[in-house]
């Protein structure tokens, strides 16, 4: 039943108590069943003008904001899609009232946790209210860098966006201010703790859906921050370099690493060739920094503005996808028949890499030895595609363009950058093209669409499909199952492996051979795998694994969410009509790879692709 | 020695007795005589221990160790007066007694039988000695029961314990009594927590007590850390069974197996006392598998604090206790609900439970004989600051603050004049002259914008600026606080340095009124207790002494000018 709510209305004298009833928990079947409990039961609450009907264990924030009352929030974050609840409670900015007459004493408390009970009367508009929540905004900016316009955040910042819905005009209190060095030991993550407000949301992230357990509190009082155990530098820490925290982190507390003028530099250095590859999950999500909506898909765009950039040539990271299912479905079809280590783990994810190398070192042996994607594009670029066009490899300049923070740091590994040669030379984030993009005054919206420079640039949807949790198992099951069989494919699209669930189980049947497939993104999910792996529990046959819950649509490196997880929901839906859209949709039959294989690399898995597109991890120690 | 039913326990009592009997004045013309000496943390750091060596050597020298013991007891809470030693059955209290002095005690007092003038305590008032701890003034208001033990019985023998009556209580819960008996007597009892917080004892063991889970846990919090309060401590040092046992009558109340004490580490004496108390108790049995023959069973373990503050607050506690950092949660979920590793948890403080068994043995309607309306009892106070008796006081609810400053306290030193006392530690106000007697409880004290508290109380007179001593208590919570929630982290901080401006005479009336302002917002906003009423001595102290900020603020304001500019101009600024 859909009851419309009435906007709330001041009351007059002697109206107090005469209030249209709203049954809000009717009007929203979507609330959350597990805020609502098992037996439904409905409690009578009013907040400000309305009395409403909602679920009993509703938070006094969810319930004013389906009925169309907005409290400001800042550390509080509910991403149901990604597994994601920051309840801290502790910023202090959605203070609301409660109203206690019987006592005479009414109470402010946070709406993000306290839940409304039968009877209880809020309003979110008195003057006591808004008054704290303005000085909750008001002392986090007095001890807070006063450098907007400088920031990597501006524009992007929460607590900017708040003082301003706030209507903070003047700090009043002025004091000491935090003044912690700058931590860019990283290659991929900058922390400048002066910028944290304590929000905890990248503690959050780290610690309870990555369970990478690398930052915390440090300090007390005053001096508290956020930062690795004992405030080592990041680089010493076991970070993974996911980048769930940047993507969470409400200020520029924690940002990637700057590379735009790195870029700019090698575009415009003479002599050099310079290449640039994009990501499968950029292309449907470049176009929200341009004030498109989320999930449109801006590929053709892309291709064009990297062209006017300057870039000599423009590749697609898929080819690369493409490559790396050629090698990684020969690998578990060479595992499956030769009795060697099960399951297979795919490990197009540098943090997942990282985090195996960290945390699981004892299982170092299970990850495919397949590179990554667009080192596997870099390295071909510099052989292949350089001896086929006449180039001095060592003029050639890769860039990659990922939506990923770890990217960078896996860039910068010793192994991948082998006698001064890196297979990528430059790693940055969708939100650093977008930002080069205007920088250079490229009006993207109307740029025409373009094509990807052959003979790197054609891929196939199950390329595409790398982008979203789930998709490169899929991809790697359309050309295994070929292969396996010998006959093509009818059924394109593995359903049972689609879907934003943290952990997925499916059985694929294959020929006569049932194989058990795993699927999980978020490091707390792939920790829980890898555990029956290693406990001997788990019978799997092939296993992918994305740092990031949802995986690259949602990486560190994309588009801020800003706490509205609709916003990768629409991504992986284009990621998802990409690949329906694309004429081939199986790696082994992009005809480029094909020619690769048939004029330079010989076999997959065989000796060369070995030499070129295999690679080793390392065991790490866990601090 | 095992005890395992009431019956061994009572023959343990019965031999046990002979030992302390003397102590207890019932045999007055008993040749054998205890010395008490003072084993506090205050009184060992003044040499007690020498004291009560040099005792020992010399009896042993003249020949009358056999008649004549040396007893190390707990602390007598006169603690500005110590080393303190008592003679019993005597009576005889003497005061800051150094090594050499223990040889005129055997001497002269015990040998000649005449009392040591020059070691005996002068009454402040009547400028007299006094012969007979009876007469004395610091003892004569007070109503010792949860400190009933301390000075009196040697805390490192269990069987001193038990010959008062110690693990009765325990026994008769267990043999006769169900869980929801013992939580009746306690409710009727009337007990509040004494950690500050006041939330009525049984109704919290009800709370834990109804949770329906197989695994519960009961934590003692001797955290305790107001500045200049060592109640907690004195307790642990001078009867720590009476902690154990209540903790073991608390888990069989609310159906816990495993208790936790959340000691400071700073108490190395407390927690070596402790320590051999359970060990003690496990090995009579008190403790450990099948307590008194019966299907229950619990025991102890400790968790040091690593020395904060906000540690005391019950759920910062408990993820101490977890090993995560100790900062608070918010609440709901109460412990109660969801404590220790999400199970449900009694968090009680040391002085409640110190409280347990005597209400056990006695019956709640005695301990409700005593105290006002809704605060029954009595409240362990720590009287410190300008004040002639510093120490450990233990009165009746209800009585006045003028009673324990001047009868007690025995009023300001050097002649000087009272102005205020700070109950509540950093999280109470100021008390002055004019609600001098207001009756000590719970609910009066919150009615004069002060608390109860955990019984810190600190004295000033005359000479003290309220304004400073606002500064000083928001320095401490500023220090202290976890740094959890932006009032609590930033919004002390602004305060301190408003306030330290205000001392500095450079603040402006603007700023006065911000600075009322920030009080009362960090007050309305803050997550936990600790920093819900940091702002409290700003206050309250505003409130009773504004012309002492007035003071401070520059005499001619400008006007045309707004607050934050007028400030910045440092022409003419003084008080």
């Amino acid at each position: 039943m859909h009851i419309k709510i009435e906007s709330g209305r001041k009351h007059t004298k002697g109206e107090k108590y005469k209030y249209k009833h709203e049954n809000i928990g009717d009007i929203n079947g979507e609330i959350n069943s597990d805020l609502v409990g098992p037996d439904k039961k409905r409690i009578n609450v009013r907040i400000n003008d309305q009395d409403l009907t909602v679920p009993e264990g509703i938070t006094i924030l969810e319930a004013a904001h389906r009925a169309g009352v907005k409290i400001p929030t800042l550390c509080h974050l509910d991403l149901h899609d990604l597994q994601l609840y920051n309840k801290t409670a502790s910023c202090r900015v959605c203070m609301v009232e409660v109203v206690d007459e019987r006592n005479n004493r009414n109470k402010l408390v946070p709406s993000c946790v306290t839940k409304l009970q039968e009877g209880m009367a809020v309003r979110t508009d008195t003057r006591r209210a808004i008054t704290a929540r303005r000085m909750a905004v008001e002392l986090l900016l007095s001890n807070h860098p006063n450098e907007c316009f400088t920031c990597p955040k501006n524009l992007e910042c929460e607590l900017q966006s708040l003082a301003e819905e706030l209507n903070v005009r003047e700090i009043r209190w002025e004091g000491e201010r935090m003044t912690y060095p700058k931590d860019i030991s990283s290659d991929a993550i900058v922390k400048d703790s002066n910028k944290c407000i304590y929000c905890r949301r990248c503690e959050t992230a780290c610690n309870e859906v990555q369970t990478c357990g690398i930052l915390s509190g440090i300090g007390r009082g005053f001096n508290s921050f956020v930062g690795p155990f004992a405030n080592i530098p990041m680089v010493e820490s076991s970070c993974t370099y996911c980048g769930q925290c940047v993507q969470v982190c409400p200020t520029a507390a924690l940002t990637e690493v700057y590379h735009t003028d790195k870029v700019w530099e090698a575009i415009n250095a003479p002599g050099k060739y310079v290449i640039v590859q994009t990501a499968p999950a950029i292309r449907v999500a470049l176009g929200e920094l341009f004030g498109m909506e989320p999930g449109t898909v801006v590929t053709g765009k892309m291709v064009t503005a990297l062209r006017r950039m300057g870039f000599d040539a423009v590749f697609d990271t898929d080819f690369g996808a493409d490559l790396t299912i050629m090698e990684e479905a020969s690998e578990l079809i060479y595992r499956l028949q030769n009795g060697k280590t099960l399951p297979i783990l795919t490990n197009c994810c540098p943090a997942w890499v990282k985090f195996i190398e960290h945390q699981f070192p004892e299982l170092i042996h299970v990850p495919s030895t397949c590179k990554s994607p667009h080192i596997m594009l870099g390295t071909i670029a510099k052989t292949y595609y350089a001896e086929k066009m006449g180039i001095d490899p060592d003029s050639i300049v890769m860039v990659s363009v990922m939506p990923c923070i770890a990217k960078k740091a896996e860039a910068r590994r010793p192994e991948l950058t082998k006698d001064e040669r890196n297979n990528v030379d430059i790693s940055i984030t969708t939100r650093e093209l977008g930002a080069m993009i205007h920088e250079a005054g490229i009006e993207f919206a109307k740029l025409p669409d373009g094509e990807f420079d052959s003979p790197l640039g054609e891929s196939s949807g199950a390329a595409v499909m790398f982008g979203t949790a789930g998709g490169v198992i899929e991809a790697a099951l359309r050309t295994a199952s070929e292969w396996l069989t010998g006959e093509p494919l009818k059924e394109i699209e593995f359903e049972d492996l689609r879907g934003m669930d943290g952990v997925r189980r499916a059985v694929v049947k294959i020929g006569d051979k049932e194989l058990k497939i795993g699927i999980a993104s978020g490091l707390g999910n792939a920790r829980h795998i890898l555990e029956d792996i290693r406990d001997g529990r788990a019978d799997y046959h092939a296993i992918e694994i994305m740092a990031c819950p949802g995986g690259c649509i949602a990486g560190g490196g994309q588009p801020y969410h800003h706490g509205n997880d609709e916003v990768v929901k629409k991504r992986r839906e284009a990621i998802f009509e990409e690949d329906r859209n694309k004429k081939i949709r199986k790696s082994n039959e992009n005809k480029e790879i094909l020619e690769l294989y048939k004029t330079y690399l010989g076999e997959p898995f065989g000796e060369k692709a070995h030499e070129l597109l295999h690679t080793h991890f390392e065991e790490r120690e866990r601090i | 020695m095992l005890i395992k039913s009431l019956e061994e326990l009572n023959k343990v009592k019965q031999q046990a007795l002979e030992k302390v009997k003397i102590r207890q004045h019932r045999d007055a013309v008993q040749t054998n005589k205890n010395i008490l000496v003072c084993g506090g943390t205050g009184c060992l750091a003044s040499d007690s221990d020498k004291v009560a060596k040099n005792l020992e050597v010399i009896l042993k020298a003249r020949g009358l160790s056999d008649r004549i013991q040396v007893i190390r007891t707990g602390c007598f809470g006169f603690c500005e007066q110590g080393p303190i030693v008592k003679i019993e059955p005597d009576n005889v209290f003497y005061v800051r007694v150094g090594p050499k002095d223990a040889k005129d005690i055997v001497d002269m007092h015990l040998i000649k039988g005449s009392q040591v003038e020059r070691l005996l305590y002068e009454d402040p008032q009547k400028k007299e000695k006094v012969h007979n701890q009876e007469d004395m003034t610091f003892y004569r208001k007070q109503l010792r029961v949860a400190l009933r033990n301390c000075g009196l019985i040697n805390p490192e023998d269990i069987t001193e314990y038990i010959a008062l009556d110690g693990y009765q209580a325990l026994g008769k819960a267990l043999a006769q009594m169900s869980p929801t008996g013992v939580i009746d007597v306690i409710k009727r009892s009337g007990l509040r927590g004494r950690g500050g917080g006041g939330f009525p004892t049984g109704l919290k063991w009800e709370i834990t007590g109804k949770q329906e889970n197989s695994q519960k846990y009961i934590i003692c919090n001797a955290d305790e850390g107001d500045p200049g309060a060592f109640m907690d401590r004195s307790i642990l040092e001078g009867d720590p069974h009476s902690v154990i046992e209540a903790m073991a009558i608390g888990a069989y109340a609310i159906g816990a197996h495993m208790g936790i004490v959340y000691i400071r580490a700073e108490y190395p004496l407390a927690i070596a006392r402790l320590t051999n108390a359970l060990q003690q108790a496990r090995d009579t049995g008190l403790l450990g598998k099948g307590i008194f023959g019966t299907g229950f069973s619990f025991d102890v373990k400790l968790k040091y604090g690593a020395g904060a503050f906000v540690c005391g607050e019950e759920t910062a506690l408990i993820n101490s206790c977890e090993g995560k950092r100790g900062e608070p949660n918010y609440k709901p979920p109460y412990p109660a609900e969801e404590g220790y590793w999400g199970f449900p948890t009694c968090v009680n403080n040391v002085e409640t439970f110190a409280n347990i068994p005597v209400i056990m043995n006695r019956g709640a309607d005695w301990f409700a004989s005593m105290g006002t309306g809704k605060s029954k009892g009595t409240k362990v106070f720590a009287l410190a600051g300008k004040i002639n008796n510093v120490g450990l006081v233990e009165v009746p609810m209800g009585i006045t603050l003028r009673e324990i400053i001047f009868d007690i306290g025995g009023g300001i030193p050097h002649g000087r004049k009272f102005k205020a006392v700070q109950t509540g530690g950093p999280s109470g106000g100021v008390i002055t002259e004019e609600n001098l007697d207001t009756p000590i409880d719970y609910d009066g004290l919150l009615k004069i914008g002060t608390m109860m508290g955990s019984g810190g109380m600190i004295v000033m007179d005359e000479d003290d600026n309220m304004v400073n001593i606002a500064k000083f208590y928001l320095e401490f919570t500023m220090d202290e606080a976890c740094g959890r929630c932006g009032p609590g982290r930033i919004g002390t901080k602004r305060l301190y340095e408003m306030l330290c401006k205000i001392t500095s005479g450079e603040a402006t009336m603007a700023d006065l009124d911000a600075i009322k302002q920030l009080a009362y917002m960090v007050k309305d906003s803050a997550l936990c207790g600790l920093c819900q009423t940091a702002p409290n001595p700003v206050i309250s102290t505003m409130k009773y002494f504004w012309h002492e900020y007035l003071n401070f603020v520059q005499k001619e304001d400008h006007p045309h000018q707004e607050g934050k500019y007028a400030s910045k101009n440092k022409t003419g600024v003084k008080s």
